[in-house]
């Protein structure tokens, strides 16, 4: 059928946050892998690397991934943000801003999948209740916080969101 | 460690011609949330990804004027239940990709993955079975049909062959006054494995039930369908008495085992009460609620 099976190192061609990226990666190589070790985004964490904890989440294609749970030769022609697109540090997003404002982190591992997986939730639904926060980040663990805070702050950048519009 | 090489067919006969040229060792990648864990984890060899995501017939949702669906088998869960069209027609579909893994599981999975991957507890087969779904699958010799009911055959285990492929899965149109529901329980709120799930679907003929379908997860080494329940339920009113009845033969089929996640006694018990459970919105969704 004439169809090519890649073997060693491919090269991948991907938009991520909005820039034009390639690079090599063998096909075993999770996307994960590949954004921190080839591209030095290192925002996105390795937790469990198994699709449980969220904290390597990135948004592919607007939506949702685990970035461990992606090959990263899967990413080819695709548009990934990262915690990285969010934001700048003299310019933080209102997730960003608003999970400072609420001390909505402890340790940190856990936050750059949490702001980009409410920042999906956001982009889906700009005024989503409480528990429709909590179901969409049912993905997403955290040992330290209790959660309480995350959601306040969810709720406080959503509400920041919807004015700004 | 093993080279992994990848594969990128744009066609099932390319798939299939890939799966027989490599044997078992090439797996199917649709969603990927299972496979890639089993083979970072060495519980599954792979030489190759057989990525099926750019074949058309594995990616595309057709619904014909009658009712009917031909969902392709890598169809992620997102995809799934934000489609108007399906919530209308096949919610319990819907109720069962809405809890498979979290928000990014289902931004990958895939039905037709989690149908492959043939666990006892996979959330979607039992809905798959009372929809009386229909597999599509294509291998060397051509195409073939199975019943859902009889695709799983242990856990991890089911009929297909190393070089075949499951395409897609057929949903029959539901006759009018139809209605279903999956649910199932879990120790916490989302996020989780079944203790014990359950489908039920009923066609109802005003208040009688004309006919009606259960079945039942992670109570057997597969997804169990119970045709007993049918039997039991046939020509009753849409009442309790009909849902105790189909709970009693429901519970009779059970055959589940004491593990981490609960007991005998205790999955006996939650499968009498989910069948009423899910008889009843069933129910309700066939009288249009």
């Amino acid at each position: 059928m004439g169809v090519s099976v890649m073997t060693g190192r491919v090269h991948v061609t991907a938009t991520i946050n909005g820039e034009p990226r390639d690079f090599l990666c063998e096909p075993r190589q999770s996307l994960l892998e590949v954004l921190r070790d080839g591209l030095s985004l290192t925002g996105a964490k390795e937790g469990c690397n198994n699709g449980n904890c969220g904290a390597c989440n990135v948004i592919m294609d607007g939506r949702l991934v685990n970035s461990c749970l992606v090959l990263g030769v899967e990413a080819q022609s695709c548009a990934i943000t990262t915690i990285e697109g969010l934001g700048t540090p003299d310019g933080l997003h209102p997730l960003q801003q608003k999970f400072l404002e609420h001390a909505a982190l402890q340790c940190g591992v856990c936050t750059p999948g949490f702001i980009v997986s409410a920042k999906a939730l956001l982009d889906a639904r700009p005024n989503p209740s409480e528990h429709e926060i909590r179901w969409w980040l049912a993905g997403n663990l955290c040992r330290c916080t209790g959660y309480d805070k995350i959601v306040r702050a969810v709720q406080d950048a959503a509400a920041t969101l919807r004015g700004a519009r | 460690m093993r080279v992994i090489s990848y594969a990128v067919p744009a066609t099932v006969d390319g798939a299939v011609a890939i799966l027989a040229e490599h044997g078992p060792r090439a797996r199917i990648l649709a969603g990927g949330t299972d496979l890639i864990v089993q083979v970072r984890e060495n519980l599954r060899d792979c030489d190759v990804f057989v990525d099926v995501k750019h074949v058309p017939a594995l990616t595309t949702i057709e619904l014909t004027a009658d009712g009917s669906m031909v969902l392709g088998a890598a169809v992620p869960c997102y995809q799934i239940y934000r489609d108007d069209r399906i919530r209308a027609l096949f919610p319990a579909l819907v109720d069962s990709a809405s809890i498979i893994g979290g928000t990014a599981i289902q931004g990958r999975a895939s039905i037709g993955g989690n149908l492959c991957n043939s666990g006892p507890a996979a959330d979607s087969i039992p809905t798959l079975i009372v929809y009386s779904v229909v597999c599509d699958i294509v291998g060397p010799q051509g195409r073939r049909r199975v019943a859902v009911e009889d695709f799983s055959t242990a856990p991890g285990r089911n009929v297909l062959a190393p070089d075949e492929l499951l395409v897609s899965l057929t949903f029959p149109a539901q006759p009018a006054q139809a209605g279903a529901h999956y649910l199932r329980f879990i120790p916490r709120d989302e996020m989780d494995i079944a203790e014990v799930g359950v489908a039920a679907q009923v066609v109802l003929n005003g208040d009688t039930i004309k006919s009606g379908r259960i079945a039942l997860g992670a109570v057997a080494p597969t997804p169990l369908f119970v045709p007993a329940a049918t039997l039991a339920m046939a020509g009753m009113p849409a009442v309790e008495a009909a849902y105790e009845h189909a709970a009693v033969e429901a519970q009779l089929a059970a055959k589940p085992i004491t593990d981490m996640r609960g007991t005998v006694e205790h999955r006996k018990h939650l499968v009498g009460v989910l069948t009423k459970r899910a008889l009843r919105r069933a129910v309700e969704r066939a009288k249009g609620a």
